[in-house]
């Protein structure tokens, strides 16, 4: 375990920063970042698998300004970790790795918070110098500001899987139910989630709900015919 | 000035990537709008030492909002105004009309569009059996084809009309683009929910018509809650509750 911890927590550090401060180009997305640190262990097959989970319930909390929400990118790198870690998918193991991205995303986002709190200090603190105009202290704050993100990305992946990935290893020893309808009940409460945010996106387009059924219809044909 | 030099366009569309680096929570937005315009603020006459470069980037660093994306229109609309010389006081008024439509038409037409469609499209990829290269990589290419062409579009459209820019917002697919995105969406979160939910439950259909009925009381259960509790945190619980319940019997 110790010896993946580092690069998890560089990948957790890269992804965490994409979330919002470079470059955003959504490798922070549970489905991106669950995979490449599936894909991490060796465990590419079980990263995507994880990352389906938490993308259904990523797709409630969209980066909308000045919102507080959660960080997905260093915890999906937690919650693909710990469930690749375990490739032959014991009972519990999609429970408890889920359980451990959503407590990551929860601290991770009130580690952006704080961040974006410090930014402001930091911003306070130069207010001459800016509105002087001052080249080196509107570069120097950006700079600041990322490399902060980085290291708040790195320090929340390390500090969550160090505590996380044994304690699920406890949890997955004493689980006693079965592991389909374990996972039933993981899938029944993401895709509830995604269901819900589904409707609070699109409920006010004209036509969605018929573009739902119509999918709707796809999806369950294509599921019974496989 | 009618051309920004390349040099100096890539330099602003490396810094758009980075415009959050410094987001707080009482200036926003502002820092990473200087930090962005300061390569064509290089451009006036007399150079990053000049007293117009210093109050053009000081004016530039003040508070704004915008999306992090469709920021790039204000980025090329501001270069535009600052080097051909318009007065601060008309600059000004310009940062603070620019706002609001900016955040609102990229909100709707990214966050609540675009990213929830080519996340659903890649579930449904992931459903049908894809693997982790072909979900992950649909979903980043499609995805990253309209962020980065948005940003390019920003920043052409911004410089090429300076402050007149209002105008380009009428473009279609700022307008029509979200409504019609939104449908897509609703077809593909029809389409992936099904799908996916099959795939991360495994072979056999025995429990998928219970999963799909209680999927269906679920999302109307987190509907319900929406202004007590996000549903997000709802699962936390629930999944934390049901360790407990599997770990303690």
């Amino acid at each position: 375990m110790l010896v993946d911890l580092l690069p998890i927590a560089i990948l957790g550090g890269v992804l965490g920063l994409d979330v919002v401060s470079f470059p955003q180009a959504m490798i922070s997305r549970p489905i991106v970042a669950a995979t490449l640190s599936g894909a991490l262990i060796g465990q590419p097959l079980s990263g995507v698998l994880i990352g389906a989970a938490l993308e259904l319930i990523a797709l409630e909390t969209l980066p909308f300004g000045a919102s507080r929400y959660p960080e997905w990118g260093s915890a999906s790198v937690v919650g693909g970790a710990i469930f690749a870690s375990h490739p032959d998918h014991p009972a519990g193991a999609m429970t408890v790795s889920v359980v451990a991205a959503l407590a990551t995303t929860w601290v991770g986002g009130w580690t952006m918070v704080k961040l974006r709190q410090l930014n402001a200090v930091w911003a306070g603190k130069n207010r001459v110098a800016l509105e002087a105009g001052a080249r080196g202290s509107v570069v120097s704050l950006q700079l600041k500001g990322m490399t902060a993100d980085l290291a708040r990305g790195l320090l929340l992946t390390a500090v969550a899987y160090a505590i996380l990935a044994p304690l699920s290893n406890m949890l997955m020893m004493l689980w006693s139910v079965d592991a389909r309808v374990s996972r039933c009940v993981v899938v029944t409460a993401a895709a509830s989630v995604a269901g819900g945010a589904a409707w609070k996106l699109f409920h006010s387009t004209s036509g969605a709900r018929w573009f739902f059924i119509g999918g709707l219809a796809v999806g369950a044909f294509v599921l019974f015919v496989k | 000035m009618t051309e920004l030099p390349i040099g100096t366009r890539i330099s602003i569309f490396a810094r758009l990537l980075a415009i959050q680096g410094a987001w707080n929570y009482e200036t926003l937005l502002g820092n990473g709008i200087g930090f962005c315009l300061e390569p064509a603020l290089r451009l006036l006459p007399g150079g990053v030492h000049s007293p117009q470069f210093h109050q053009a980037l000081a004016r530039e660093s003040r508070y704004f909002n915008a999306h992090p994306y469709l920021a790039s229109v204000a980025v090329g609309a501001l270069a535009r105004a600052e080097l051909d010389g318009e007065p601060p006081e008309r600059i000004e008024r310009f940062r603070t009309a620019l706002c609001g439509p900016l955040g609102s038409v990229g909100d709707r037409l990214v966050w609540a569009g675009w990213l929830p469609f080519c996340s659903l499209a890649s579930l449904a990829i992931f459903g049908i059996g894809g693997g982790p290269l072909a979900v992950v990589g649909f979903f980043l290419i499609s995805y990253n084809i309209g962020h980065f062409g948005l940003r390019i579009w920003g920043l052409n459209t911004g410089w090429n009309h300076g402050l007149r820019v209002a105008s380009a917002l009428g473009n279609p697919v700022l307008r029509r683009g979200p409504q019609e995105i939104g449908r897509l969406a609703a077809l593909a979160t029809g389409i992936a929910i099904p799908l996916a939910l099959g795939r991360v439950i495994g072979p056999g259909r025995g429990y998928i018509g219970t999963v799909l009925l209680a999927v269906a009381v679920g999302s109307l259960l987190v509907v319900r809650l929406q202004r007590r509790i996000e549903g997000w945190r709802l699962s936390l619980w629930l999944l934390a509750a049901f360790i407990l319940i599997s770990v303690i019997r």
